[in-house]
């Protein structure tokens, strides 16, 4: 039986018209919803999908999308590292990918995320926070995020099913600027976000984002009829010598290097890599993703029982809002980093940049699938108000 | 990583010099150029080209892929644009054809190679180089390579945004951007003559 392939007619606009301009209508959606959203916005060639909870629905909605013709295909994969290499091979190619995974998936698809930023693949793939194993857990735990921080892409937290949209579908053209041409990782906290509804703002689905230009790329696009790139990332390294190895090295600075021009780009299209309010407070919270949504709950009853506190949330991860963080933290007394996870690592972020990481009190911390009860920040709060 | 007053001069810098995006130079905006990790006016930054092109005593171009197969029009006019520039200057031309790792050794009297150019640079004594056509990636880590190697000064033409490891970067430059550059070559040649 021959399946014929439909195809919906969308106008292609500029990027700014679509993030900025654009008319925008609220729906009451979930986070998955949400990303299906954006990737129908995106232009997007091929989505590859492998199911894991909680992720597993936002790839069946833009399978979904697949049906309707908004992507020109879409498959499922053997298992997360099969999908990785497989969007790999197909940004490589010079197509526009998307895909999802979350948890156990992160890991067992790990080998693949250097890869991507080494070869300065701009693969937008979203990334919903779970427990890794053992002992077993489905449950909301943002560990995996702290595993791949030093592997050379770009990371984005989302608190919100907004945050999500945006963040997904601006992904694609910070990613592809010439001077970035990274992949970016788009995470939000597994069913905290992906699985409860919320209002979303979203522009008109009847326009897109216009097509990747891989003959920009900063690395030759593989294709195959067109001489001067037919030609792969050569493998320098299978030569046992200074000069081999000397080269790898200025290559994995030049990644890191890339990672560093993103900030223009994300300044220009997400705002700030950080958000705050009432950063001149003695207490400041620092927090991403949901820590952030139950952070804020506590200062509201916090300020009720007259006690000022700061929020800064933190958008982006990689590239580390340094220099942001190092200016905020100067004035405060005590930095309150609550977080999903056992090992604190956004706390060590924060202790690693600012002058005196005495005040970083690395508390509440919640892992396994916990929530995070609004008390436990509080407590911190009126302790480090004594 | 911190942030210093960080140069971008010729070198040998020493082994593995840190890439100059991580030491707080920042691309130049449309218009603009940069001179040794400053941003500069992007017709001040000609001058200092051909400056540097016309006083260096062993000039030579570095064309890359992009420009060194004629697979559109653009490519071919570009190409063309250089090698009026390149004989303007009196400069040799090196071709880096592609960007495999040549073993046991190229023969640097032909080519130059992104994985190991400052093989090139020793053996021809070139104290001046320009790259044009070359993929960012790979300029970027040659350009490096060389900046910790050698004692060459380096000036990137880049096709897009531009590299802030090299001493002269221009950005968005194209067939018409080389030649007017080589106009201002020719002009300030005459003034010498």
């Amino acid at each position: 039986m021959v399946i014929e392939q439909k195809v919906v007619e969308q106008k292609i606009v500029d990027p700014e018209y679509l993030f900025f301009e654009a008319k925008r209508q609220k729906r009451f959606i979930t986070g998955s919803e949400a990303v299906m959203e954006a990737i129908k916005r995106a232009n997007v060639d091929l989505a590859i999908s492998y199911p894991i909870t909680p992720q597993s629905e936002s790839m069946h909605l833009v399978g979904d999308l697949y049906a309707e013709g908004y992507l020109k295909d879409y498959y499922r994969g053997e298992n997360e590292l099969g999908v990785m290499s497989a969007v790999a091979g197909a940004s490589m190619g010079g197509v526009r990918v998307f895909t999802a995974t979350g948890g156990p998936g992160t890991l067992r698809a790990f080998e693949m995320f250097p890869t991507w930023a080494g070869a300065r693949l701009p693969v937008v793939c979203a990334f919903f926070c779970r427990g890794v194993n053992s002992p077993l857990t489905i449950q909301p735990d943002t560990i995996e995020m702290g595993f791949m921080l030093d592997t050379g892409i770009i990371m984005f937290h989302a608190e919100t099913a907004q945050d999500l949209f945006d963040m997904i579908l601006k992904s694609y053209i910070i990613a592809e600027q010439p001077d970035v041409h990274l992949p970016i990782g788009v995470f939000a906290d597994g069913f905290f976000v992906t699985h409860t509804r919320e209002l979303v703002e979203l522009p008109p689905d009847d326009i897109k984002l216009p097509p990747y230009d891989p003959y920009k790329s900063p690395v030759p696009v593989m294709d195959m009829e067109i001489p001067p790139v037919r030609q792969m990332r050569d493998p320098f390294v299978m030569k046992s010598n200074f000069i081999s190895y000397a080269c790898h090295a200025s290559w994995q600075q030049e990644v890191r290097a890339a990672g560093e021009r993103a900030r223009k780009h994300i300044n220009k299209y997400l705002g700030e890599l950080i958000e705050y309010d009432n950063d001149d407070a003695d207490i400041l919270i620092m927090a991403s993703g949901t820590a952030v949504s139950q952070s804020r709950e506590a200062i509201s009853i916090a300020s009720k029982e007259g006690i000022k506190v700061g929020l800064v949330k933190i958008k982006v991860l990689r590239p580390f809002p340094w220099q942001e963080v190092k200016r905020i933290a100067r004035k405060a007394k005590a930095i309150i980093v609550p977080e999903f996870n056992i090992t604190g690592w956004l706390a060590r972020e924060i202790k690693s940049v600012i002058e005196d990481n005495t005040k970083v009190i690395g508390a509440p911390r919640v892992f396994g699938g916990m929530t995070m009860p609004v008390e436990l920040i509080l407590e911190e709060i009126r302790r480090a108000a004594k | 990583m911190q942030k210093v007053e960080y140069q971008v001069l010729a070198g040998p810098e020493g082994y593995l010099p840190p890439p100059a995006a991580l030491m707080g130079v920042v691309l130049p905006n449309k218009g603009e150029a940069l001179v040794e990790g400053r941003i500069v006016l992007e017709g001040d930054a000609m001058r200092i080209i051909a400056q540097k092109l016309l006083s260096a005593k062993n000039p030579t171009i570095f064309p890359g892929p992009l420009i060194l197969w004629a697979w559109n029009e653009r490519a071919v006019e570009k190409a063309e644009a250089v090698k009026e520039m390149a004989e303007a200057v009196g400069a040799k031309i090196i071709p880096m054809p592609d960007y495999r790792p040549k073993y046991p050794m190229i023969n640097p009297e032909e080519e130059i190679n992104p994985n190991h150019p400052n093989l090139t640079i020793w053996h021809n004594k070139i104290d001046v180089c320009v790259f044009v056509g070359v993929h960012c990636h790979y300029a970027n880590i040659a350009l490096k390579i060389i900046r910790g190697g050698t004692d060459c000064y380096t000036i990137a033409l880049c096709g897009n945004y531009g590299h802030e490891d090299a001493m002269i970067s221009l950005r968005d430059v194209h067939a018409e951007e080389v030649r007017k550059l080589t106009e201002l070559i020719k002009k300030a040649k005459g003034r010498e003559e």
